[in-house]
């Protein structure tokens, strides 16, 4: 047993060694042989999916119908379902009701004005929690207000409100269907994990096709974006419901719908809450992205500022979104402890009395709309009174770039020519058909024969549709990430898990991280070192780094108390405990919080694609400047391929590794 | 006077694995080995019980011997692999969705070992809610909940959510909500088994006094053999899904059917099972005031032992059948038979 595991170790190096001397060699060696098909795969080879893909939406978008409708009557149906809420809610926020058209358009009501806002948000607060939460949240308002973002961020805040409810919603329905049909379960399963995988961009060019440019568009890929985790949320909160519950309705004589609405439902009201928060957190994420195709708002901001590089104002509006997040988050967490939570005893009263908020707001909003006309204040945040910072930003960026402009020109030059460069060639040198072999080998040792023609199809389907080594870019900046998010995270995780102080505040600052949406890492990143490679890494990280982070300290202090003393009883050393016991223990859990922050790093890569990688995250961001529905979907599906790859692996590994501690499956 | 029976089920089996369907089909009656052979789990196996009308019927056997099954069974929360039940004499596993529905609305009650409560409704809320999802007007169904909710003793606190209310006081709201429809027969499935021993104790008295009060057809099902001999008229002992015996605690106890019975009615105080219709001489006479027939003799002991000369012992009508003196009850109390 010894000799042929000793003698499996020694094949694996050797095999490691030589796809590195490929990878550094390989080219020379494709030149000598005078095969250079070796490394470039052949276009003659390539099948043109990208082609018959977009003749598909064409025929879709311009012919298909069943009996007299056609697809194009179905989307336009969709759009002015959405539409009609939308434009309600944006026009009480944002715009105003106008009557009219054109010139003659006038401006029945005006949108609400910023103080009957702020007081519905504190009063929120207030109900949902306490005076602190209204404060917080209130402050957060009266940022957006002060600060000059009040008009964008109520767009924003329009598309939330809209996109939440149907997201949130049709994941419920459609999470209690799958939980009803357990065959449609099985069928609904693989389809979200492909959707979780897919980069947005990817879908976001068919919809651009189906919808048009338009906040529709947006809302659109928003709740496309946004559902998927809803619906997984719901099947698991439903089928947690204690069986006895479930028993209990139906000795009580319920029918099937009875039974879900009023057993079921509200009994995992709390982890439904979890999954709503879920929606609004990835609603928020999408802002910017979704500014892409035609949502305006913060996200329009952002992306208008990072295109002209005026680091101040996209700063400010990024931090905008942050806030905007802050409040949404908070206020939907607590709302949802209060679903979950006993009320205090039956309120007593009248009417008036328990409804004292509502009132206070309604009153509040038609007061400002009647005084409005005669002091504008009321009605609109004074301009003169909103402070600006984006000077300040650009000013600090400015002296930071005179002054310290070698700092980071040595920092960046540093690794990109001792880690980033070096991965890059060796990844673009190996031979296609031998990485293709590896991850098939890799596959094989790791779970069986499925997972090797898993591995050598998706990697095969990468090759023949002529991404090959977009795709290599693609695993270079996204291998070159993981490994450093590894290298910080773990360590800090381990230290969180150790020492009680040290896991309070790393706590706090991978919350905070993981609040802000993925853009917002890009902004002070581009400002200091400008756009490439290495900016796209550090940002990769900063947005990767959370899972790393919580799951090795999640696996650390999980390790069972008996063991540790076990170990501190026969002598070791804390050190010696920590790499005997601890670490070889929670190597399941690491590699697990590997796996989220591969997914993290590729899901991010995309959006880094805006700073000038040349990657599948470029190619899917130009076929969206293009509308071009075949390249951005086979680009897309190539970097879901690369995502679910890397996931088959290292679950399939972090099973093994648990196998053998005996931790069970 | 033969009783009536209110539930009976014939031949019932619950068989859980891949194979489950076919293997009844080839062998009506697979013994443990052939099931084990199958891969196949044998949750409930040939069971036929009979329980009569106004009986407290306890199912009794360890964790895992199928006492949940057999009563997910009766109530028809479970599909049996096989086998008949009979609800008044209707075949419950013949009914439509729909006429299930209307019988467990109106005849079934039951109450769960861990409550089972809706977190998000008050006491007085998850009391009503049998009779609203009946459709009953509001007004209406508060008015009845608020009766049972009395009848448990938790008046006053009618506005308390579950998560205020301690383990007793929760099963409390449990057994109000399982008697708001007026159900004929009522499952208990461990219900005293998630709370400490005092209040264990305190809720077995209570159910006995409402017990007699209400009358109800009673299947109670309990791992704890003192509960059983406590509560009910009849025991049935199951054992990895069999039922081994059903007899009454004091049969149990004098007539073990097999060793397991013996094991189990071992450490149960004679004086708590036998009655002293058993203990009595036939036709002596004594003095004093009688004590009854079914009488426990615990309960009796003190009296008993206290009187200068044999007490009198009366049948159900009230006619002195026979005697009782102190040798007798010392031999139970001290004797042989004492228990461990
Ligand atoms: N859905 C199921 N699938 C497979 N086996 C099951 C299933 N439900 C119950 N069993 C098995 O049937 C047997 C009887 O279970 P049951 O829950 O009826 O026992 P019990 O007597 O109620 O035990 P407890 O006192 O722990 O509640 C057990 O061995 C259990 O593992
Ligand atoms: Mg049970």
């Amino acid at each position: 047993m010894t000799a042929s595991f000793s003698r499996r170790t020694y094949i694996a190096w050797a095999l490691v060694l030589a796809t590195i001397l490929l990878g550094q060699f390989g080219r020379d060696l494709a030149d000598a042989l005078g095969m250079r098909w070796l490394i470039k795969f052949p276009s003659a080879w390539v099948i043109p999916f990208k082609t018959s893909i977009s003749l598909a939406m064409k025929w879709l978008v311009e012919e298909a119908a069943i009996g007299g409708v056609s697809f194009t009557d179905v989307t336009r149906a969709v759009a002015w379902l959405i539409e009609q809420p939308y434009q309600f809610v944006l026009s009480l926020l944002a715009e105003g009701f106008v009557a009219g058209a054109g010139k003659e358009a006038q401006t029945v009501l005006p949108a609400a004005s910023w103080i009957a806002v702020i007081a519905a948000v504190v009063a929120l607060g207030h109900y949902c929690r306490d005076w602190a939460l209204a404060a917080l949240v209130g402050a957060c308002f009266a940022y957006l207000a002060v600060f000059g973002q009040w008009s964008s961020a109520m767009v924003t805040l329009a598309s939330v409100l809209i996109a939440v409810p149907i997201g949130a919603g049709g994941g419920l329905l459609f999470g209690i269907w799958a939980y009803r049909h357990p065959r449609g379960e099985r069928m609904l399963m693989p389809v979200l994990d492909l959707m979780q995988t897919i980069p947005i961009f990817a879908y976001l060019v068919p919809i651009l096709f189906m919808f048009g440019f338009g906040p529709v568009s947006a809302l659109v890929a928003t709740i496309i974006y946004a559902t998927p985790p809803m619906v997984r949320i719901t099947i698991l909160a439903l089928k947690s419901v204690d069986p006895e519950l479930v028993d209990f309705g139906r000795m009580a004589g319920t029918t099937r719908r009875q039974l879900m609405w009023r057993v079921l439902v509200p009994s995992a009201s709390h982890s439904l809450m979890v999954g709503v928060n879920q929606v609004i957190m990835l609603t928020l994420n999408m802002v910017i992205i979704a500014s892409m195709i035609g949502a305006g708002g913060l996200g329009f901001d952002v992306l208008a500022a990072l295109r002209r590089l005026d680091i101040g104002a996209g700063f400010e509006a990024g931090i905008a979104i942050v806030v905007l997040a802050i409040a949404v988050d908070r206020l939907s967490q607590a709302f949802a402890e209060r679903m979950g939570q006993v009320h205090s005893h039956a309120k007593r009263g009248g009417w008036l009395e328990r409804h004292k908020r509502t009132v206070l707001v309604v009153a509040l909003l038609v007061a400002t709309w009647i005084l409005g006309r005669f002091l504008p204040a009321l009605q609109e945040y004074p301009e003169g009174a909103t402070l600006t910072t984006g000077a300040f930003w650009s000013d600090v960026v400015k002296y930071l770039n005179v002054n310290y402009f070698d700092v980071f020109e040595a920092v960046k030059v540093f690794f990109l020519n001792n880690f980033l460069v070096p991965i890059k060639k060796t990844l673009l040198g190996i031979p296609w058909p031998w990485a293709i072999a590896m991850l098939v080998l890799l596959g094989a040792r790791a779970g069986g024969w499925r997972l090797a023609l898993l591995c050598g199809v998706l990697s095969g389907l990468i090759a023949v549709s002529g991404l090959w080594a977009k795709a290599m870019v693609t695993v270079y900046l996204c291998g070159a990430s993981v490994i450093l998010a590894t290298l910080i995270g773990v360590p800090l995780g381990v230290l969180a898990a150790l020492n009680w102080r040290a896991g309070t505040v790393i706590g706090v600052f991978i919350d905070t991280l993981q609040t802000l949406p993925s853009f917002v890492y890009l902004i002070p990143v581009v400002m200091l070192f400008r756009v490439g490679d290495f900016t796209a890494v550090v940002a990769i990280v900063l947005y990767a780094l959370a899972p790393a982070v919580r799951y090795a300290a999640h696996g650390i202090r999980n390790v069972s108390a008996d063991l540790i003393e076990a170990g501190t009883v026969s002598g070791c050393t804390p050190r010696q405990l920590l790499r005997l016991v601890r670490l070889p223990l929670a190597l399941p859990e690491i590699m697990l919080g590997i796996n989220q922050t591969i997914m993290l790093a590729l899901s991010m890569l995309v959006i880094t694609a805006l700073v000038g990688t040349r990657d599948l995250g470029q190619e899917v961001y130009i076929a969206l400047t293009k509308a071009d529905t075949g390249r951005g979907l086979v680009a897309g599906l190539a970097i879901a391929f690369i995502a679910i790859i890397a996931d088959r692996l290292v679950n399939a590994g972090a099973r093994g590794a648990r196998l053998r501690y005996g931790l069970g499956a | 006077m033969t009783p009536k029976t209110k539930l009976a089920c014939r031949n019932v089996w619950k068989l859980y694995g891949a194979a489950s369907d076919r293997i009844l089909q080839g062998n009506p009656n697979p013994s443990a080995q052939d099931l084990r052979a199958e891969g196949i789990v044998g949750a409930v196996r040939d069971v036929s019980i009979d329980v009569n009308e106004g009986e407290i019927f306890s199912i009794m056997g360890l964790s895992g011997s199928g006492k949940s099954t057999l009563v997910r069974c009766l109530s028809r929360l479970i599909e049996p692999t096989a086998g008949e039940v009979l609800f008044d004499g209707v075949d419950l596993l013949g009914a439509s969705e729909a006429e299930m529905i209307e019988i467990r609305r109106h005849k079934l009650g039951m109450v769960f070992q861990n409550f089972a409560l809706l977190p998000h409704l008050t006491v007085l809320q998850n009391a009503m809610f049998p009779l609203t999802v009946q459709g009953w007007s509001k007004s209406k169904a508060e008015e009845k909940a608020r009766e049972v909710v009395e009848l448990v003793g938790l008046k006053g606190r009618e506005d308390y959510y579950p998560r205020e209310l301690s383990g007793g006081q929760q099963q409390r709201v449990g057994i109000a909500r399982s008697l708001v429809a007026e159900p004929d027969l009522w499952f208990l499935d461990e219900p005293f088994s998630a709370l400490d021993p005092l209040i264990r104790r305190e809720m077995q008295d209570e159910f006995l006094s409402l017990q007699g009060r209400l009358h109800k057809t009673i299947v109670f099902i309990t791992h704890d053999f003192d509960e059983a001999v406590r509560l009910a008229d009849r025991i049935a002992i199951m054992k990895d899904g069999e039922v081994i015996q059903v007899a009454t605690p004091e049969e149990l106890v004098m007539n073990p059917a097999t060793e397991y019975v013996e094991e189990f009615t071992r450490h149960i105080p004679r004086s708590k099972v036998l009655t002293a219709g058993r203990l009595m001489t036939k036709g002596g006479a004594g003095a004093g005031a009688p004590v009854q027939q079914s009488d426990r003799i615990s309960d009796v002991a003190e009296r008993i032992i206290t009187a200068q000369d044999p007490v009198p012992v009366a049948g159900p009508g009230g006619k002195i059948v026979g005697s009782i003196d102190r040798h007798a009850i010392a031999h139970v109390l001290f004797g042989r038979g004492a228990g461990e």
